[in-house]
């Protein structure tokens, strides 16, 4: 659909050039209204072709699963509504933790990992232990399975018995997913910085600029544009493992679906919490598109400068 | 274009052929085998039973298996109360010993549908008519209650009432019922913790992030007796709406094997085999103050 889009969008614009060419009014060949009324046939099969297969597949698919012997069992322990009813307010309940995590605990990483991401970029013998200290950071943490940091974390920190810090598994897990997330966003700013080409910040710095706002002004712009896609996948697993905070006791989604599924045995409540996650991630992608659309159009913008 | 077109539509009538194909291999699965037979109490006889692996009885439990339901973490050694009760039950439908297989299968996973791989799993699981809608299970093999446990320094330790427990952070391991008494008996003011498993319950004990936590009550002696020796158990809950809440052996929905286990564990109450083994293993869990 969209091929045969992008071609009749190519011969608009020949139509145009052969108006502003000619000046007199554009009648078509009968060759051309024969080659379009073809190409028209043959953006119809490929249509048609397209919805069939799609049917054909959709149809398999239907009776592999509802037909599979231990359908009726699998409908009443995945999708009974009586279930999907009970656990929904919890479900959503929990849901508000992850999303409040996830706002929290998104902005620390990427100040953090902005931060991290600095440090190792800076050039010079005197920063050297500054480097040293953001590689082994970003090493360490991106090494460090999730699920070891957050245990020791929220299970260890507590044993300690210090005063003035908190027990709150909240706390302490939010603390733990920004360690390691701001580890591995570091990672994205930094080959986001050294994706942009030297004479970039060479032409910077013959402007007269100096290295820190050459940075600021030239790097980073042309930098975090290219960060945003790889930026949205860490956005999104770590919506998806605020859940992990549930390790301390805390209720999140997950852990409040499984509440009911120790209960009852029934596992519609794991469906109704996956959804929910879904339903927040894609609006989510659809608002980094938008803005990635939006800085696009600056930039062609400031192109004709 | 037409290249790119025609790659297109050979990979789709491809995936079209793969999921036919993956149609194909599916479909013929074999139906469950819950038909009649080894349905009365009479035909429970060894070689009649349709055991997943013939001539032998295999039986499920979680991992790590704790104390004091079996001993050293060794389902198979027969110490502990759950390893006894399972040897007792294998006895009765004529296995010997050497003719028990045990296999490890997480708590949640021994519920989940599909073809198990056991015949049946013993992991503390209490009966309750919204799991038998999942699951078979047999008679139940042993009366529980469950029990509070708090540090001794706390003041939870000196609740008296299940109304003192209220206003307290209460913790216990999710799916269990340990948890749906704080949540249906104790009601409490703040949300309680439920942790993935006892081993977090308890080290959130420890370090004073609950209260208090809730456990059966033989668990509770074990933990306050060996584990977290500066906690104490600070009394049982009465049962609710009178039924005693029981373990049972959980099977396959529909399972053949259902009502022999079932007539097994009967027979084991009948001449008080299931009493000797709990006075052996379980015998100090008999007395803690009840929470009124």
């Amino acid at each position: 659909m969209t091929v045969t889009k992008e071609e009749s969008g190519q011969e608009d614009a020949d139509d145009r050039g052969d108006m502003s060419g000619g000046g007199d009014a554009y009648v078509p060949s009968p060759r051309r209204i024969e080659r379009e009324r073809y190409k028209r046939t043959r953006a119809r099969r490929a249509t048609a072709i397209a919805a069939l297969s799609t049917l054909i597949t959709g149809v398999v698919l239907y009776f592999v699963v509802v037909g599979a012997p231990g359908w009726p069992r699998t409908k009443e322990t995945f999708f009974d509504a009586q279930y999907a009813r009970e656990a929904l307010p919890k479900v959503l309940e929990g849901l508000w933790l992850n999303v409040r995590l996830l706002l929290v605990c998104g902005a620390a990483v990427l100040v953090l990992g902005m931060l991290i991401a600095i440090a190792r970029t800076l050039r010079g013998p005197v920063f050297f232990p500054l480097r040293a200290l953001a590689a082994a950071y970003t090493d360490f943490f991106r090494g460090l399975p999730l699920i070891i940091n957050l245990m020791i974390v929220v299970l260890g920190v507590p044993a300690l018995r210090l005063q003035g810090v908190t027990v709150d598994p909240v706390l302490l897990g939010g603390t733990a997913l920004t360690l390691t997330y701001s580890a591995y966003v570091a990672e994205v700013f930094r080959a986001g910085i050294e994706s942009v080409h030297p004479s970039q910040r060479a032409a910077a710095r013959s402007l007269g600029l100096t290295n820190r706002q050459a940075l600021r002004h030239v790097v980073l712009p042309q930098a975090v544009r290219r960060q945003v896609p790889p930026l949205l996948n860490d956005l999104v697993s770590l919506q998806k493992d605020t859940g992990l905070v549930s390790i301390g006791g805390a209720v999140d989604a997950v852990r409040a679906a499984d509440i009911i599924v120790g209960r009852s045995l029934n596992y519609t409540p794991y469906i109704v919490a996956g959804l929910l996650f879904v339903a927040l991630t894609i609006p989510m992608t659809r608002f980094t598109d938008w803005v990635t659309a939006r800085m696009d159009r600056q930039r062609a913008q400031g192109g004709t400068l | 274009m037409h290249l790119a077109q025609r790659a297109l539509r050979r990979t789709a009538s491809a995936a079209t052929v793969a999921l036919l194909a993956v149609a194909v291999g599916c479909a013929p699965q074999p139906e469950d085998k819950a038909t009649a037979s080894g349905t009365s109490a009479e035909s429970c006889a060894k070689s009649t039973l349709q055991t997943k692996t013939s001539g032998k009885l295999t039986i499920a439990t979680d991992e790590p298996a704790y104390e004091p339901w079996f001993k050293d973490d060794k389902p198979a050694s027969g110490k502990g109360f759950e390893s006894a009760v399972a040897y007792a039950v294998a006895k009765q439908l004529g296995y010997a010993k050497g003719n028990v297989v045990w296999q490890s299968v997480p708590f949640n996973k021994a519920f989940a549908p599909g073809e198990k791989t056991f015949d049946f799993d013993i992991n503390q699981v209490s009966i309750s008519t919204e799991r038998k809608k999942a699951v078979d299970f047999s008679s139940g093999y042993y009366d529980v209650r469950q029990a509070v446990i708090a540090l001794k320094s706390s003041k939870a330790a000196k609740a008296k009432s299940v109304a003192d427990l209220k206003g307290l952070k209460l913790g216990a391991q999710v799916g269990t019922t340990s948890l749906d008494y704080i949540n249906d008996v104790v009601k409490p003011t703040q949300e309680p913790a439920a942790y993935a498993k006892n081993d977090q319950a308890k080290s959130a004990l420890k370090n004073g992030q609950v209260d208090a936590i809730v456990v059966d009550l033989p668990t509770a002696f074990y933990i306050t007796a060996a584990e977290v020796t500066d906690a104490k158990i600070v009394g049982q809950f009465e049962n609710q709406g009178g039924t005693p809440e029981q373990f049972g052996l959980v099977l396959d929905k529909g399972s053949a094997l259902t009502s022999c286990v079932t007539s097994a564990v009967d027979a084991l109450r009948k001449d008080g085999t299931l009493a000797k083994i709990e006075k052996q293993w379980l015998s100090e869990a008999v007395d803690a103050p009840v929470l009124k």
